[in-house]
């Protein structure tokens, strides 16, 4: 799998929510995703990124544009240093919040892409990895 | 404090003035001419007057600016720092207002104390302590009007990003546009709800035709303020769901419980018939259309 392109931005504040999903609608526009495929995989990237905000105090997306034979893709990572997910299961649970949301962001996002993986570790932090192929 | 400073500017102030202005122009202050040559030496020589006046009234030699003594030249600063942001000059150029002085004032410090090395440093430094300040000072005021002038639009946009239109007796319209973060949610929430009061009306149409992505937490946003609207014996329709938003909606698993229609218009003709309308074509403008 070649790396075409690799950014990373820094998720502080809610402004930077906004800009993520900017930044992976350009990236998708620009990889060729049809007008679902662009809406599916921003959607994905607002979820996480609100997630990383909210949940995990801050962190960084990586926003990857990865090519694997004649398919195109994007990879995202959402990375931060919050208190982690105790029971990962549960998270991903349909209407399961901590936070007063609807519970749908994270079960949301692995319906929206094709790829998901998700590594957390109590006190350390969370790792959400998601790619969506053209 | 430093009073060779203060009966330099008064003996000289004409040359400071003029070269001053030169490394004015040279060093970019002038902004590339946005700023007029009357205007520029008027704004020079009153600070030139207010620095003299504030060297030769400080007491104590720690140069320190936030003092009274230098109240004057503050406020002067200020002034010339709010209208260069509102001009559109980088934090460089209006800097360079009063770092471009230090050239012309060193030259003169140099010859008026000769061969006396030891005081031209000394008179140097203190010199460049009062001036790197009050640079520094304009900096700061020009990066705060900058922050007020970002602040205002966002005032502005959030006010005017959310009309609340009356489209019939009893029938309102919100075109939502842009990103639905949570303060200007509230303001949308707080619009629709007191519009409701003051028209009476049946039914609200939020139309969600400007917003680029629809997540789960514009989906809670709009079942709160639905659900608001309700309590309020309002129903609200739900218009300009696009299909791509609407596949997304479906996936994350998004249930709205509203009536929803992919056009305003279909939203709007369904709150006519529910309010006992309908719209028929005339048969005398059908005629006159004909006609011609």
């Amino acid at each position: 799998m070649i790396v075409a392109r690799d950014d990373t931005l820094v998720i502080r504040n809610p402004d930077d929510v906004v800009r993520v999903r900017q930044e992976v609608r350009a990236r998708a526009v620009a990889a060729g995703f049809g007008l679902v495929d662009q809406t599916k995989i921003v959607t994905a990237a607002s979820e996480l990124a609100r997630n990383t905000l909210d949940y995990g105090g801050g962190g960084k997306a990586r926003i990857e544009v990865v090519q694997n034979g004649a398919r195109k893709g994007l990879r995202l990572t959402f990375e931060d240093q919050g208190p982690g997910i105790p029971d990962v299961e549960l998270a991903l649970k349909d209407g399961y919040t901590t936070g007063g949301g609807l519970g749908l962001g994270l079960s949301g996002a692995r319906r929206l892409s094709n790829e998901f993986q998700i590594h957390s570790v109590v006190g350390e932090g969370t790792r959400v990895t998601i790619a969506r192929w053209k | 404090m430093a009073t060779i400073l203060s009966s330099i500017l008064e003996a000289h102030d004409g040359e400071v003035l003029a070269q001053w202005l030169v490394a004015l122009k040279a060093s970019g202050g002038t902004g590339g001419g946005r700023i007029k040559e009357g205007e520029l030496q008027t704004q020079c020589r009153h600070f030139l007057d207010a620095l003299r006046q504030a060297l030769a009234t400080a007491k104590n030699s720690d140069g320190n600016i936030q003092g009274a003594a230098f109240e004057d030249v503050r406020e002067l600063l200020a002034d010339v720092s709010r209208s260069r942001a509102a001009q559109g000059f980088s934090p460089t150029e209006t800097a360079s207002f009063v770092f471009s002085l230090k050239q012309p004032l060193f030259e003169r410090l140099r010859q008026e104390l000769g061969g006396d090395t030891a005081r031209i440093v000394d008179e140097s430094w203190q010199a460049t302590q009062v001036l790197d300040q009050l640079g520094l000072y304009t900096t700061e005021i020009h990066q705060k009007s900058r922050e007020d002038i970002v602040a205002r639009q966002q005032a502005e946009i959030a006010e005017l990003s959310t009309p609340v239109v009356k489209l019939w007796h009893g029938i309102l319209a919100l075109p939502l546009i842009g990103t639905l973060d949570s303060a200007r949610t509230q303001v949308v929430m707080e619009n629709l709800l007191q519009s409701i009061v003051d028209q009476g009306a049946e039914i609200a149409i939020i139309d969600i035709t400007g917003v680029p992505t629809v997540d789960t937490l514009v989906a809670q946003h709009l079942l709160k303020t639905i659900a608001a609207a309700r309590l309020m014996g309002a129903d609200c329709i739900v218009s300009g769901i696009r299909p791509q938003i609407a596949q997304t909606m479906v996936h994350l698993g998004v249930e709205l419980n509203v009536v929803s229609k992919a056009s305003l218009a279909d939203a709007f003709a369904l709150a006519l018939q529910r309010t006992g309308r309908t719209v028929v074509r005339s048969k005398l403008a059908g005629t006159l259309a004909a006609r011609t």
